[in-house]
């Protein structure tokens, strides 16, 4: 190798047409051809003399990449006056040029127009220098072997210039304080999960049920989407933010159930992606439009679900330090406060406060009753304005209705004098006066059946399917036309291995039923499947101390309001949960008894026929609600 | 000027030379260099023993060779000085070297004569060459052609060589003869006689050149460059690009050739060999070469093995000679005076008052003396004025006890742990680190001419208060140190400007009040550490300085640089003490010894020195390098001397004998750092290829002194495998490693600048 070089560094030499040019360039016309090898012999000497001093530079500066201000420094050192203007820091781009016979290669220097140059924004002034200590701690037992980095474990953005903050990492394949280390890696997903993380997003917003249902079952159980959590999140926040814009109802939901699922797995702690998750949820929840059609769509029901996951986050993961709680209520309350609210937003912002527990009811809701009342008797009771609105107020009517029955019911005392009530709650006195009323009935028919542990579905409520009591209280009845969902919107489904329904227009209905120590609870949710697979949805009290049985009645045909016609069959699932309820050996049983809707047995007493499944999602599914 | 002259000869003998430059500043600088540097070898007579010097000198004129081409050699320098009006330094010289005004005269007119004709080459030309060929001249006159040729023809004359006039045509002939010869004799010699190649190539080859045959000489070039040793590459290198006589003129590693003398060290019998060789043929031509250019340092014994010859040469000037290294150095420690004192007796001190050490002084030497064990290697505690300890260096010392006493022992089995200080941000600009010995804080050096000081402990940086500001304040009080403090100015760094090119090196002073900075524009600069200014910028090297280094114990430090002289400079002197001339290229790295009365210095000639600083004798020339050294270190005993360089390999030198003893192979890139542990058990070398490596530095040593090497020649063996002694290797990503440094309690502290 040294053969090959050797002879021709002696050689090297700048040709003469070089000196031609330069002479030229500085006004010498005709050079003879002997001074230019005599110049050529001695340019090439002086340059190879000036780059040995440079290289000295080059060592003294601690560097391996020779600059152009080293050369500047070994001019210097020969009393010659440095070229000013190199001062680039990487390769000098020489162009290259041919015509009149003559090859060149010159330094493209472009005029500069000075304003141009005055009129840019500065750059950003350069990081300040900064140190960084990082520890290799010895073992006292061994000495260390090499250590690896691995490659693209961190980012080196910042110190190129093009980072944020002067503390940015910086790669050593020392041991390292860990902690600096995690917080600052990019996680690099595996090819696989990768596809997983594809082909999760896509089933879970595109157009096949049956994908989705299994995608946000494995959203749901799956223990190893941790590193995956931070993609999922943003691509929520960022999907709400686009749906929002385009008024998709649709893929708002389907977002909507990919947070449950996130919440629902155990294997994942959403707190450090709180930050993305919860202004989704709410927009859910408060957006002035979420449908294209606000007066034929359903956007309510996604309403409820999302103040259903706020209310769940809430519990879950307010703390004293991050004060979820009291954020989310102070928003919805500023909002409900505002005379302008839109009546959607209105009923968001109720819907979202209702979940919240009886507390806050009482507390925030209760009062405004009288307005809230006289609000909507102008809007139902006034000239029409909008049917829009129309529908918006009987909406409010009856969220307020629903929720606000179940906490009167419990705090205040008998007995329910109607008079009273229109004094007290003005224009929504009588409608609430009857469904208190009802709802101390549900909550003493309840309370016999505490000790049963099972629910009887009567003839005697009509409206039995809607019903659905808040936490710890007696249930209270709804209109059935909140609760039904369109049968193409699915809020929850499990996997395709549920049986499906014989009937594929049938709307099914879940209750379930528990009691956790003195209190019982009992909710019911109605669901459409319309087309393959059957969603098996059941909402499970919060307390999951007690034995918790859950009914699943199954009505083939008709629509919610023909549950109590004679013809139709139903069926009854019991779902019993053991104590634990995310245990995953829970046992669903289903009853395939077929009992003529009238009848009101006692549905556990019924033997087991069938195990639907070993494994219940429900059960991790539906951890608390 | 000829004061300055004065001093510098007078300092060497005389300890507190007065320093007296009256007229120094009209003085041009390059002339300043070239003179102070004679001088200063002269004084020393130092080993590459400048014919100008010494004959200057009064003292033993070394030099030998005849008395008229001295006293040639003499005019030559009088007419250079007479013509750069240096009346006082002329007057000096002759003075001192006996010479009358008349015969000066005359001669001079003799000279100048010459010179004038010097171009024609006449005979009077050719004599006074070849002349002063035999002896040698210093690199510092050498180089000062470089700037000022033009000035000084008489002396450029004086000091050309390759007069004779050989037929080109044959020197290819010479050379592969002489090959073939090597080739045929006895393997145990031939080993010997291979180191003839090298220099005789070169200078047969600038024989060629300068007698302007191009065309043979590049035909020779490429002939007989592919036989040399690799590790001349880069000598051949630049060797390459010269072609033309004209070219010679301004090349330094050239004139360094042409003007100092390639040792090479050869048992008897090999030299009679080539004796008798080159007597039977005739070969005058390579003869003369041999008897002009080279010395020969002829040995008894048996001759040396390839492995012994390669692991010794390398330096741009061949081996040292044997008795360069044969000076006595006191390589011992001085005794600490707090050292005696009981360590609790000192703990309580330090916490009960502040001002006991200083009353408890007396006794503490009372009892010292009786402790006294004296290294005989020890040199005399006042052989170097040192500065007298402050109370606040006593202080730092118990501080320094109390650490030490929390010391982990290192050794193979318990390594030290790494604290890595990466620079970020410092888009390559990093150019020098240092730490303090209580490693609080840290400076680096920047390609930017700036110098930052960062403080790694929670205690900030502040500076002292404005004169106006300090007016104010009670200086009864007890907290007045602390009061003085401008808190204002608090921060974790501070940046100092000043200089106006990169800073090569950074100091701090052993007390922490001070910081020493060199850099491309030739000063070296001190800094106040409780001011945060630029107190004194040290004026003298005018070329670019790459290394500067506090005394251990303060008030001297060292610099050195690019004109290949080391200088050694108080604090309190605006001009140097003494001048350390010999090196043959840059002087690239400077260390103290830990006893304060030498200084080792590293240089791009591949060789490391050691100076005496009493006499500014050279003492000790190591070679065996095959790049510039760019780092070293002595071990805390002063006994050893570890340097590193860019072929990445690591040598240890045993001071007292003057040898190499161990060879640590193991970077790939430029060892920028060296330092051993506290107590001297590990060495860690820290490199351009991203690496720190730990080595057993006990066992390196230990090996070698079991090893019956026979010091009288010098001759080693050195053990084949390093690796034994390599205990591990830690990666940085991609950080070259520019310093290390061991905290007293032996944690290991290393520095560089992210490299993206």
């Amino acid at each position: 190798m040294e053969d090959e070089w050797r002879p021709k560094q002696c050689s090297v030499l700048l040709p003469t047409e070089s000196m031609k040019t330069m002479a030229e360039s500085v006004g010498v016309g005709q050079l003879q051809e002997e001074s230019c090898v005599a110049l050529t012999e001695e340019v090439s000497y002086r340059i190879k003399e000036i780059i040995q001093d440079a290289l000295k530079f080059m060592h003294h500066g601690k560097r391996r990449k020779l600059t152009s201000n080293d050369i500047d420094h070994a001019l210097k050192m020969k009393n010659v006056e440095p070229l000013y203007g190199f001062q680039s820091q990487e390769f000098i781009p020489f162009r290259f040029a041919s015509g009149g016979g003559r090859e060149l290669h010159f330094y493209e220097e472009k005029e500069v127009d000075l304003s141009d140059i005055i009129n840019t924004p500065l750059p950003r002034v350069p990081l300040e220098v900064s140190l960084k200590a990082s520890k290799e701690q010895q073992k006292t037992e061994s000495t260390e072997p090499l250590k690896a980095v691995k490659p693209g474990q961190e980012e080196e953005g910042a110190i190129q210039g093009k980072g944020q903050g002067a503390a940015a990492t910086e790669g050593k394949g020392k041991e390292k304080n860990v902690a600096r280390l995690k917080a600052r890696s990019t996680h690099e997903l595996s090819v696989e999960q990768q596809l997983y993380y594809k082909e999760i997003t896509e089933a879970c917003v595109g157009s096949c049920e049956a994908k989705r249902a299994e995608a946000l079952q494995s959203i749901a159980t799956d223990p190893g989407l941790y590193q995956m959590l931070p993609r999922f999140s943003t691509f929520i926040s960022e999907g709400v933010r686009v749906n929002v814009v385009q008024n998709n109802l649709a893929l708002l939901i389907y977002l909507m159930r990919m947070v449950k699922a996130l919440m629902d797995n155990p294997t994942l702690y959403l707190e450090k992606y709180l930050h993305e998750l919860i202004p989704a949820v709410v927009t859910c929840i408060v957006s002035k439009q979420l449908c294209l059609r606000p007066d034929v769509d359903n956007h309510w029901a996604l309403r409820d679900f999302a103040a259903r996951l706020m209310a769940q986050s809430c519990k879950t993961f307010s703390t004293t330090t991050n004060n979820i709680q009291s954020r989310i209520t102070k928003t919805f309350t500023k909002s409900l406060l505002d005379d302008r609210t839109q009546w959607t937003t209105r009923y968001g912002c109720i819907a979202g406060l209702s979940e919240l527990g009886p507390d806050v009811i009482k507390t925030l809701i209760l009062p405004r009753l009288p307005v809230e009342g006289a609000r909507i008797k102008a809007v139902l009771e006034g000239p029409v304005i909008s049917n829009i609105d129309k529908i918006g107020a009987e909406h409010v009517q009856s969220l307020l209705l629903k929720h606000c029955a179940g906490v009167i019911a419990k705090t205040r005392p008998l007995p329910d004098n109607l008079e009273q009530y229109r004094a007290d709650y003005s224009y929504l006195g009588p409608l609430l006066h009857s469904h208190v009323v009802k709802a101390r009935a549900q909550a003493t028919l309840q309370a016999q059946q505490v000790n049963r542990t099972t629910v009887t579905i009567t003839q005697s409520r009509p409206t039995l399917p809607a019903s659905q009591s808040s936490l710890g209280g007696t249930g209270g009845s709804r209109a059935p036309s909140i609760i039904k969902v369109p049968s193409s919107l699915t809020l929850m489904s499990t996997r395709p291995g549920t049986p499906t329904q014989p009937s594929p227009s049938a709307t099914k209905y879940i209750v379930m039923a528990t009691s956790a120590g003195a209190a019982s609870t009992q909710q019911v949710i109605t669901l459409g499947a319309s087309q393959s697979s059957s969603p098996v949805t059941s909402t499970v009290p919060s307390s999951a101390s007690a034995q918790q049985p859950l009914v699943k009645v199954e009505t083939a045909g008709g629509g919610a309001s023909s549950v109590g016609g004679s013809r139709t069959l139903q069926k009854y699932i019991v779902v019993s949960l053991p104590t634990s309820s995310s245990s995953s050996s829970s046992s669903e049983t289903k009853s395939s008894t077929t009992v003529p809707s009238s009848s009101a047995s006692p549905i556990s007493a019924e033997p087991t026929v069938k195990t639907e499944r070993s494994e219940s999602p429900g059960a991790s599914f539906h951890g608390s609600h | 000027m000829p004061t300055v002259c004065d001093t510098r000869s007078e300092m060497a003998a005389v300890q507190d030379a007065p320093v007296e430059a009256d007229n120094e500043k009209e003085i041009k600088t390059e002339t300043l260099n070239d003179a102070a540097g004679n001088h200063a070898s002269a004084a020393g007579g130092v080993i590459p023993s400048p014919p100008v010097a010494s004959t200057s000198s009064s003292g033993p004129a070394k030099a030998g060779g005849p008395g008229s081409e001295e006293q040639q050699t003499l005019m030559a320098v009088l007419q250079f000085l007479k013509k750069n009006n240096f009346v006082g330094a002329v007057d000096v010289l002759r003075r001192e070297a006996g010479i009358l005004e008349d015969s000066d005269e005359s001669q001079g007119q003799e000279l100048a004569a010459s010179a004038l004709g010097g171009a024609e080459a006449g005979d009077a030309t050719c004599t006074l060459s070849r002349a002063s060929s035999c002896t040698t001249s210093t690199p510092a006159v050498a180089a000062a052609p470089a700037k000022g040729g033009e000035d000084q023809p008489d002396v450029n004359v004086v000091l050309s060589a390759y007069s004779q006039q050989g037929d080109p045509a044959l020197y290819q002939g010479y050379y592969s003869g002489l090959k073939k010869f090597v080739e045929s004799v006895l393997d145990c010699h031939r080993a010997e006689l291979s180191q003839l190649f090298y220099p005789l190539f070169v200078h047969m080859y600038l024989e060629l050149v300068y007698n302007n045959h191009e065309t043979e000489a590049k035909a020779f070039f490429e002939k007989f460059s592919g036989d040399q040793e690799c590790y001349y590459q880069d000598d051949l290198r630049v060797l390459s690009g010269l072609t033309k006589k004209e070219h010679m003129k301004g090349n330094e590693t050239l004139l360094d050739f042409r003007t100092s003398k390639f040792v090479l060290r050869i048992s008897r019998d090999s030299y009679q060999l080539l004796k008798r060789h080159l007597q039977e043929r005739q070969n005058n031509q390579i003869w003369n070469i041999i008897q002009e250019h080279l010395y020969i340092d002829i040995f008894d014994g048996m001759p040396r093995s390839k492995s012994q010859i390669d692991s010794m040469s390398g330096s741009l000037a061949g081996e040292a000679k044997r008795e360069a290294n044969k000076a006595k150095v006191f390589y011992g420690l001085l005794k600490e005076p707090e050292i005696d004192v009981p360590l609790d007796d000192e703990d309580e001190e330090g916490e009960n008052e502040e001002g006991k050490p200083k009353k408890k002084k007396p006794k503490k030497d009372s009892m010292g003396s009786k402790s006294k064990k004296q290294d005989p290697n020890a040199p005399q505690q006042n052989r170097i004025p040192l500065p007298e300890l402050k109370d606040s260096d006593k202080l730092d010392k118990i501080m320094y006890m109390k650490e030490a006493t929390k010391r982990i022992r290192l050794g193979p089995e318990s390594l030290p742990s790494i604290c890595f200080y990466t620079f970020l941000n410092a888009y390559q600009g990093l150019t020098a680190v240092d730490f303090t010995d209580d490693s609080s804080l840290i400076a680096g050096g920047f390609a930017d001419s700036t110098v930052r000081v960062w403080s790694v402990t929670p205690k900030k940086l502040r500076s002292v208060k404005s004169a106006a500001d300090l007016n104010l304040i009670d200086k009864e009080s007890d907290d007045v140190l602390e009061r003085i403090m401008d808190e204002k100015s608090a921060s974790e760094s501070k940046i100092l400007y000043g200089h106006s090119g990169p800073v090569y090196g950074v100091s701090f002073s052993p007390d922490r009040n001070y910081l020493l900075s060199c850099s491309e524009d030739g000063t070296v600069r001190l800094w106040s550490l409780q001011t945060f200014t630029c107190l004194v910028g040290y004026k003298g090297h005018n070329y670019p300085v790459w290394d500067t280094q506090f005394s251990p114990y303060g008030y001297y430090f060292i610099s050195g640089g690019h004109d290949r002289v080391a200088r050694l400079w108080a604090t309190d002197h605006y001009q140097p003490l003494r001048m350390f001339a010999g090196h043959l290229a840059d002087i690239t790295c400077t260390q103290f010894h830990p006893n304060s009365n030498y200084v080792a210095t590293g240089s791009a000639d591949r060789t490391v020195r050691l100076w005496d600083i009493l006499n500014g004798n050279c003492v000790r020339i190591f070679t065996g390098h095959k790049g510039p050294i760019h780092s070293l270190a002595f071990s805390p005993n002063g006994k050893y001397l570890a340097s590193g360089a860019t072929d990445g390999r690591v040598l240890l030198w045993d001071i007292g004998h003057g040898l190499m003893i161990g060879e640590l192979k193991g970077h790939t890139d430029t060892v920028y750092s060296l330092k051993f542990s506290r107590d001297g058990e590990i060495l860690a070398s820290g490199s351009m290829d991203n690496t720190v490596r730990l080595w057993d530095s006990i066992k390196a040593f230990d090996d070698i002194e079991t090893d019956d090497f026979t010091a009288a020649t010098g001759h080693i063996h050195l053990p084949e495998n390093s690796q034994e002694l390599l205990l591990g290797t830690y990666m940085t990503k991609s950080t070259p490693v520019i310093h290390l440094h061991f905290t007293r309690r032996n944690l290991l502290l290393a520095a560089g600048a992210y490299n993206p």
